[in-house]
């Protein structure tokens, strides 16, 4: 590949590696920029950026071709591999497309949530999340994974605690003692997986694993890599940092990592699950992703019930992300090409409704400058366009016909039913769970329509920054449900290659 | 324009009438004159429809696709024609009628109400003219959704409690039992299509025939089938234009025309008739349209008697499609039509009184013939529809229903239907009979003061009412309209 003795420096053939590079130089640069605006303004270019890389990425791979790229010229399995297909391509799609879409809203949010001098750190952060996400889904080398999760990690501590309000302390620290137990034992499990192959490159330890497989160290190694991967993504019962994470957070973050955060490890989970672990005989009678799928129906069910009783809008929100959460998971537990499906396309489709949900509580936060739903008496009327959007995206969290929700949950459902009697069980559970997701929904709108506003407190709409990105993913919920051509046909193509199917 | 164009404008002429209402809302007049354009151009284009349905033409038009096989699709038969231009057609009538109601009553929010009428009607034409289930359900849910601020539109306790055992029921059994009844089928036969003859023939019999259509019925819960009628009483907290034309027409007889829909172009006449275990329906429907008749009589508020009579009516109408003989379904399709305008005209009058004199209950009625004798006249005209006695509208279905009874072997289903016939005229006559022949209270020996609603209410009135008369010299034409539908082929 192109080394610096390359005379002819390719632009296209180096797309993979400045997916990452871009926004890990830029991260610094950003601190230097100091003056109104400015790290905002160069964030959002950053973002503009990494979204045409991982658009073009995806333009790439999605004919079923594979892109390996060699970081430094070092082949693999010594050197490190990046590795692009479909499933990942849209990761990275999912990832940067939501940094890009958040940041215009991220703005005004944060003139109000964070200090004034601290702005430039704070965009830093937001770049060397958005590098490390970047860099876990595109890695093909296990070790490289850790790495790229302790820098997201580390940068989403500063961003859950960058905020005023000083509860977010706790949450951060919260998810610091978690996460750290989390990337311990994902760090234990890729180390037992070299000692017994010698190789950290993922397509390569899928091939030595084969001889070695049926041993205790492998399947340690598999329960810690699980446990591990299942901690950064707040499945129940591991779940208790994100209500307080995404509540106390600045709204600009909630919207942020709620989109792309959990996306990414269970991104993570899939890849070991199915890349790593898939095709050794000895895993087929113990597969941890069916072990997690009691977890993920308690998830959704246990997410969903508590949501109803949360008096803080995005608390509520926050549980109905661990319910969803509970449903990828489902999808990816229930297995097959339809529940392997829903699994990836509600990756897609919860990011951007929870996106705009989030983007909508913020956008009222902004204005009442309160999140307790006893507040939002009225807001229906005062800012019409915000609480209008949060109810259109609340029916896609429903799951309404028409929306991306649903088609999540159609698919999910369909797996189910697969499953005998225990699938039925399965999918009538997950229509008890959008029952309950119509009470959680249908009580702010109750209160936002159906309640005079209670102070003389004048609350105006939300400015146009917030706006324009709220509808425009509000927008989205209806597109992507109606012309399910580009989130399912691109899903359906990553799980049959995680399942090695040929279409 | 194409047949396919007027289709679409059905559903969007009505969305243009709710931005042109929210937009002129600061100005009443405008507003009103927006609604009553609206919905007469509405009319006008759905009629327009008709001729080439009546020709055996069966339009058809996909908007999406969501998942393959799985589309948003109209497609407009007999059936779904006449319950678009019911619904089409009252809601002129009854945006005259609100004019003189809504201002007669100083409501507040007028903006907020003429606008989510307008998208519950652009709803109820989407049931009306689904060409699947998904397509229908929906449309389902966008009609309960835009009829909620309408039920709570008081903004009282009273109303808040009401609408959300409304919504609670509504919601819970959509999204409960039809929508597993709707994968289900989708499992079993890969369609959701309304195929005439019926789509689950051979893929589902005997125990699993009964769960399945026991989903769908009490899923279903805009049919008000017992014990799931709750919300439809919940719902008169709402002002008496929405009781009127929605949960006297629309809304409850969306849910009746899905039932039709379902047993004729899902189960299929002939699997109804063979498979006994789907016999349960027809006592289920018994049971209901006489318990219904019986709790009406008990009650005093004028508004809950006629929410009572109406689940009772609509329980005619799934009873008709359960007997799944042809009489049987043309005679419960025709009932939609003819209670339609029977009822309507009731609830009219109970509004007016209300307008008029700000009563409600029946005891405070004794005499109201003599202060609002067009109303009450009217009141009784109507009655005499629902009870069905000639020469009105609502003689022709009754009878139909009960040759259905005897064509498919179920006997008493006719001494039900004359049961409750006698029931309905206990509890529908004395309301006028006591108008007229009582004094109302407090009142000399000398002539009553005549006092009717505002002029918009009482030119609704008697529309509706002289619709009933029509109707009944119109019966053949609807019955031969109707009739396709219940052939294997469609009548295409």
């Amino acid at each position: 590949m192109s080394t610096a003795a390359n005379a002819g420096f390719s632009l296209m053939a180096n797309l993979p590696a400045l997916q990452v590079v871009v926004p890990m130089v830029a991260a610094p640069i950003c601190t230097f920029l100091r003056f109104r605006n400015g790290p905002w303004a160069f964030a959002l270019l950053v973002s503009a950026a990494t979204f045409w890389i991982s658009a073009n990425l995806l333009m790439q791979v999605l004919g079923g071709d594979v892109i390996s790229y060699e970081m430094g010229g070092w082949a693999p399995p010594f050197g490190i591999e990046y590795r692009v297909d479909t499933i990942n391509a849209f990761v990275l799609l999912i990832v940067s497309g939501v940094s890009l879409i958040a940041l215009p809203y991220a703005l005004r949010s944060v003139e109000r949530e964070v200090p004034r001098d601290k702005h430039h750190l704070f965009y830093a952060a937001w770049l060397l999340c958005l590098c490390g996400m970047l860099g876990i889904t595109i890695t093909g080398d296990a070790f490289n994974i850790f790495v790229f999760l302790e820098i997201s990690s580390l940068s989403t501590y500063m961003l859950l605690a960058s905020g005023r309000d000083p509860r977010a302390l706790t949450a951060a620290f919260q998810y610091l003692v978690l996460g750290t137990l989390g990337a311990t034992f994902i760090l234990i499990g890729v180390g037992l997986l070299y000692i017994m192959t010698g190789t950290l490159n993922i397509a390569d330890l899928a091939e030595r694993l084969g001889p070695v497989s049926d041993t205790t160290s492998v399947r340690a190694a598999a329960a810690f890599l699980t446990v591990g991967i299942a901690l950064k993504f707040a499945l129940f019962p591991a779940h208790f940092w994100l209500p307080n994470g995404y509540a106390y957070s600045p709204s600009a973050v909630g919207v942020f990592l709620s989109a792309t955060a959990t996306k990414v490890s269970i991104y993570v989970l899939l890849r070991f699950q199915f890349t790593v672990f898939g095709d050794i005989p000895a895993f087929a009678e113990l597969d941890f992703a069916t072990l997690l799928l009691p977890f993920a129906v308690v998830a959704f069910l246990v997410g969903s019930t508590v949501a109803i009783f949360q008096t803080d809008l995005k608390r509520l929100l926050a549980w109905s992300s661990i319910a969803q959460i509970g449903y990828m998971v489902a999808g990816i537990g229930l297995g097959g090409i339809d529940g392997l499906t829903a699994g990836i396309v509600h990756l897609f489709n919860h990011a951007v409704t929870k996106a705009a949900l989030f983007m909508a509580a913020g956008a009222i936060f902004l204005r009442v400058g309160s999140m307790h739903i006893d507040k939002l008496a009225g807001i229906g009327k005062t800012m019409p366009f915000t609480t209008l959007a949060f109810v259109l995206a609340g029916l896609s969290l429903i799951g309404v016909p028409t929306t991306v929700g649903f088609i999540s949950k159609w698919y999910l459902i369909l797996a189910a039913l697969q499953h005998g009697a225990t699938g039925y069980a399965i999918a009538a559970l997950v229509l008890a769970s959008s029952l309950l997701a119509v009470i959680y929904v249908w009580r702010v709108v109750e209160v936002a329509y159906f309640r005079e506003p209670a102070t003389n407190h004048e609350v105006t709409e939300a400015p146009l920054s917030m706006l324009l990105p709220l509808w425009a993913l509000t927008i989205g919920c209806f597109y992507f449900g109606l012309e399910t051509g580009y989130s399912v046909d691109i899903a359906r193509a990553a799980a049959q290659s995680l399942l090695g199917v040929t279409p | 324009m194409s047949i396919e164009t007027h289709i679409q404008l059905a559903l969007l002429i009505p969305i243009i009438g709710l931005v042109g209402i929210v937009l002129t809302g600061r100005i009443p007049n405008l507003r009103e004159a927006v609604t009553l354009v609206t919905a007469t151009a509405n009319a006008i284009n759905v009629w327009s429809i008709f001729p080439a349905i009546q020709a055996g033409a069966r339009p058809s038009v996909t908007l999406f696709e969501l998942l393959p096989g799985l589309t948003i699709n109209f497609t407009v038969e007999p059936l779904g024609m006449m319950f678009a231009a019911i619904a089409s057609t009252l809601w002129i009538v009854n945006s005259i009628y609100s004019i003189g109601y809504m201002r007669g009553n100083k409501e507040t929010n007028q903006t907020r109400f003429y606008a989510c009428f307008a998208l519950s009607i652009s709803a109820a034409i989407g049931i009306a003219f689904a060409g699947n289930l998904l397509t229908l359900f929906i449309f389902y849910e966008i009609l309960t959704l835009s009829t909620y601020p309408l039920v709570v539109h008081k903004g009282t306790e009273d109303a808040k409690r009401g609408g959300r055992t409304y919504l609670g029921i509504l919601i819970a059994t959509s999204i409960g039992l039809q929508l597993p009844a709707i994968i289900w089928t989708w499992n079993l036969t890969g369609t959701l299509d309304f195929v005439p003859g019926g789509t689950l023939t051979g893929k589902v019999q005997g125990l699993s025939a009964g769960l399945l259509l026991a989903l769908y019925m009490y899923g279903v819960g805009k049919a008000a089938l017992m014990p799931i009628h709750k919300w439809l009483p919940a719902a008169m907290v709402a002002p008496t234009p929405v009781s009127a034309l929605l949960h006297a027409v629309a809304v409850v007889k969306a849910g009746v025309f899905t039932v039709i829909k379902i047993i004729v172009y899902v189960f299929g006449l002939e699997l109804i008739t063979t498979e006994s275990a789907t016999n349960w329906l027809i006592y289920a429907a018994a049971i209901t349209l006489t318990l219904a008749s019986l709790i009406a009589m008990n009650q005093d508020n004028l508004k809950r008697r006629l929410a009572y009579s109406t689940v009772s009516q609509l329980s005619y109408v799934i009873l008709g499609a359960a007997l799944g003989t042809a009489m049987g379904v043309v005679g419960g399709g025709m009932h939609i039509a003819m209670h339609a305008a029977g009822k309507i005209t009731l609830f009219f009058c109970a509004g007016a009184i209300y307008v008029a004199l700000h009563k409600t209950e029946i005891s405070d009625m004794k005499g109201i013939g003599r202060i609002m004798p067009v109303t009450v006249f009217c009141f009784m005209i109507g009655a005499l529809s629902v009870i069905g006695i000639p020469p009105l509208g609502g003689s022709w279905s009754k009878f139909l229903l009960m040759v259905g009874a005897a064509d498919a072997g179920f006997q008493f289903i006719i001494g039900v239907l004359i049961l409750s016939s006698l029931l309905n005229v206990a509890y529908l006559m004395p309301i006028p009979l006591r108008g007229f022949l009582l004094k109302p209270a407090g009142a000399g020996d000398g002539p009553v003061k005549v006092q009717e609603a505002p002029l918009p209410c009482v030119i609704a009135i008697c529309i509706t009412a002289a619709l009933t008369v029509v109707l009944f010299f119109m019966a053949q034409e609807i019955f031969d309209f109707l009739l396709p539908i219940t052939m294997t082929g469609g009548g295409q």
